[in-house]
């Protein structure tokens, strides 16, 4: 086979197991020169292992893979992928934190070496985050490890689309907008747009459906290791795209809350703080039984008013009212949240150990009964609970951490951002789970950059530059109002 | 200008040299007579063979590792160096360069097996304690006159600890900090997995970091004989933790990638000036040591305190 029709990709029956699992059950994909190619699906449907195997890093156990036409099936590795002008945007970041953003360019390009390597590298990569998100403020001798996560995420999308020696074809961006604000993910959305215009290809993955259904020419749904769906992407709607993704879970629900919309002020005060800029338009309260969205554009200061919280309750500071003990919900799992080297009911223990200790030792008994209440009521997906927390899917993992904080004796739950990069399934149960615990009298706190997340939450505020800047009920609400106070010009 | 100068990132690069000048300045107050080319030249003598082997830790801690043999390590390639480098240079040469090769092994085998390098380390300083103990049994040997005369430079005006140090920082920084193939050395500190996935052979990162580590700790022993023209299998044994003590007060950080070859060179001078201040203020030799972490204590918690600044 030499003669090319110009397909980048295409795997044919591509299977990968990792013992008893089956992540890839036998795929066929291609990918055509300016295309951009939307791929979703559950948490562990497979969606990252067959973009490993797309990168390089993973090979499959059987299948045929043929890049430009060739096959490569069993000469493929990172390098390869390079050569052929394929690169990944990966979910957890692939930044060195240590090196600078434009060092962090230079990795990707064995070519820029030689004197002024830096200079061009960091030409090169502030050039590209100008093109696709203008205004970022970001220099190239920023330590990467100094930036915020969202700001991480820009260079390394900026980064993936630099252009050295090789040629760019075809470009994988895993969960690109999980960690970025409305704006840049618009910003980054309609970049990919003109670039596929003009002939590179795009894989998407992504759990914001919206963005799937209005930017890709073709949507493919995968389930348990398999295609189940791959149609135009215009044949599709959010109702058929759940539907495909084997969601039964309907949409509707989140319209039902609103009905039972809390009275405000009703049940007495939970927590009453203010954020340290004096700034602020209004207060912020939460009352026994409230689910209260911190919104706004990313890093603006609702993780800041969250930490603060946690601190007046833990530590006794004065610095806001709390009446009740508190339990944080980390959304940078990685970092905040996991311990990686303990067990899955351990992990969901950690926070209730005072309840579980016997003569001075932590009770396994106790513990081990623990682990399995929440494994039914959460629906965490694993044989064992006693297996490390990383045998679990990122969005497993997040359910064990709301485990934690829900099994404890916590009165006010804090949610930083929780549901970064988790599939839709498990939003629903969870949505349904906080809901649930905040009619038994919980109060939960909720940062979210998600506009749909707020839809759950009984009142709202809205945070830009550190302050609080809107405060909105549940009526009140809508993308429109949280975007106008995102962007208000300061006085 | 004001808030670049307290940003948490100048704070940090400039604490290694700060507690040095706060330190030269505390001896200057109690011993003015050390304001000299003699009293600094003899006050900071010892200072290139410590800051060789700090860099040679500082190659292995880039990497998330730690060396626990560079002391015995240093010892056995200046007992090779008063014997058969002087006897025969090219056996020497050859012996040299051979445990040079060791190193690189060594970085290899943690790589490949997956090994954790305190481990592996830590019985390796058994093994070059042991060679050494062979190589002379008791302690003896002349040093190569031209090691000698490489070490007993005399310069003008600056003494030559000081010039040799400067240099020794200005080209590690040139190699590791500067150039291109540096920043894939250090990224692989800072997250191997994303090294790994752009391309670069993580193996091959090991050895050259293990083998430049080796490079230094031979350079270290042979400037150590050329100060004292004889050597002893024992003779470097406190160098493991003041080149460790050296990296981290110099601004290197234990895992990340996060290190700074001009730091670990004023790191290991600062270190070196302590036992001079503590003799000067007539503390006992018995405390010296107890005094010295002491400072490295002071050092730490304020690098502490501007890292939580930051965050």
């Amino acid at each position: 086979m030499t003669a090319s029709d110009g397909t980048i990709v295409s795997l044919e029956n591509v299977a990968k197991h990792f013992g008893a699992v089956r992540a890839l059950d036998g795929v066929d994909l291609r990918v055509d020169p300016g295309m951009c190619l939307g791929l979703v699906g559950h948490n562990g449907a497979g969606k990252s292992t067959l973009m490993n195997a797309l990168a390089g890093i993973l090979a499959p156990d059987r299948g045929v893979m043929k890049v430009h036409g060739h096959d490569l099936t069993d000469r493929y590795s990172v390098a390869v992928a390079g050569q052929n002008g394929i690169r990944c945007v990966f979910q957890e970041l692939s930044l060195c934190p240590n090196l600078t953003v434009a060092e962090n360019a230079r990795i990707f390009h064995p070519s820029l070496t030689g004197w002024g390597w830096k200079r061009r590298a960091g030409d090169m990569i502030a050039g590209k985050l100008d093109e696709i998100f203008p205004g970022h403020g970001i220099q190239p001798d920023d330590i990467v490890g100094d930036l915020s996560i969202g700001k991480r995420q820009m260079v390394e999308i900026a980064r993936a689309f630099t252009v050295t020696d090789a040629s760019l074809h075809l470009v994988i961006l895993d969960e690109p907008t999980s960690s970025l604000d409305a704006v840049t993910s618009k910003q980054l959305l309609d970049f990919v747009r003109v670039e596929v215009d003009q002939g590179l290809s795009c894989i998407l993955i992504s759990h914001m459906l919206g963005e799937v259904l209005d930017y890709c020419d073709r949507i493919v749904v995968m389930k348990d290791g398999l295609v189940v769906a791959a149609r135009a992407g215009a044949e599709f709607n959010r109702d058929t795209l759940v539907a495909a993704m084997g969601n039964v879970v309907e949409m509707e629900e989140i319209e039902e809350h609103e009905a039972r919309e809390w009275q405000r002020g009703k049940t007495p005060v939970a927590v009453e703080a203010k954020t340290d800029t004096g700034n602020d338009w209004a207060p912020f309260i939460a009352h026994k039984g409230e689910i209260v969205g911190l919104a706004g554009l990313a890093a603006h200061g609702q993780t800041r008013m969250l930490l603060k919280i946690y601190e007046a309750a833990m530590r006794g500071r004065k610095t806001a009212t709390v009446s009740g003990p508190v339990a944080l919900v980390a959304g940078d799992r990685q970092t905040d949240g996991i311990f990686h080297l303990w067990s899955i009911s351990r992990n969901i223990g950690i926070r209730s150990l005072r309840g579980m200790v016997r003569r001075g030792l932590i009770d396994p008994v106790a513990e081990a009964a623990m682990g399995r209440e929440w494994q039914d009521r959460i629906k965490i997906k694993t044989p064992d609970m006693n297996d490390n927390i990383l045998s679990l899917s990122g969005g497993n993992q997040q359910k064990a951490l709301f485990a934690r904080a829900l099994a404890s004796d916590a009165e006010i739950i804090l949610m930083d951002d929780p549901m970064r990069g988790v599939d839709v399934g498990t939003k629903l149960e969870v949505y349904d789970l906080i809901r649930d615990e905040a009619e038994k009298g919980r109060t939960f706190l909720w940062y979210t950059t998600e506009m749909d997340e707020l839809y759950n939450c009984d009142h709202t505020y809205v945070f830009r530059d550190g302050a609080i800047v809107a405060d909105l009920t549940r009526k009140e609400l809508s993308e429109e109002k949280v975007l106008q106070s995102s962007f208000k010009e300061s006085a | 200008m004001l808030d670049a100068l307290t940003s948490p990132r100048f704070l940090r690069a400039a604490l290694p040299a700060a507690s040095f000048a706060i330190l030269l300045a505390a001896i200057f107050y109690v011993q003015p007579r050390a304001m000299s080319y003699f009293g600094m030249n003899l006050m900071l003598q010892y200072t290139v063979p410590i800051a060789l082997a700090t860099i040679a830790q500082m190659f292995i801690i880039t990497v998330n590792d730690l060396d626990l043999s560079i002391g015995p390590f240093v010892g056995l390639t200046a007992c090779i160096g008063a014997t058969m480098l002087a006897d025969t240079p090219l056996l020497g040469l050859v012996a040299l360069a051979a445990c040079v090769a060791a190193y690189a092994a060594l970085g290899a085998l943690i790589h490949l097996r997956n090994l954790p390098s305190l481990v592996v380390t830590l019985g390796m300083s058994f093994v070059w304690l042991g060679i050494a103990v062979l190589v002379l049994p008791t302690p003896g040997g002349t040093a190569p006159g031209w090691v000698k005369a490489v070490v007993g430079l005399k310069t003008p005006y600056v003494p030559y600890p000081i010039i040799a140090a400067v240099a020794i920082g200005l080209v590690v920084h040139l190699a590791l900090m500067t150039s291109s193939y540096g920043a894939v050395l250090r990224g692989a500190g800072g997250n191997p997995r994303a090294i790994g996935r752009a391309g670069w052979s993580l193996l091959k990162i090991k050895m050259v970091m293990y083998s430049a580590a080796g490079f230094f700790g031979v350079l270290s022993g042979l400037s150590l004989i050329g100060l004292t023209s004889a050597a002893d299998a024992h003779i470097a044994d406190r160098y493991t933790l003041y080149a460790i003590a050296g990296v981290i007060l110099g601004g290197g950080e234990f895992v990340g990638g996060r290190v700074s070859p001009i730091g670990a060179v004023i790191g290991a001078m600062t270190l070196t000036l302590t036992g001079s201040f503590l003799t000067f203020l007539k503390i006992s030799p018995d405390w010296q040591i107890g005094a010295q972490g002491g400072i490295l204590i002071i050092v730490l918690a304020l690098r502490a305190l501007i890292n939580r600044r930051e965050g």
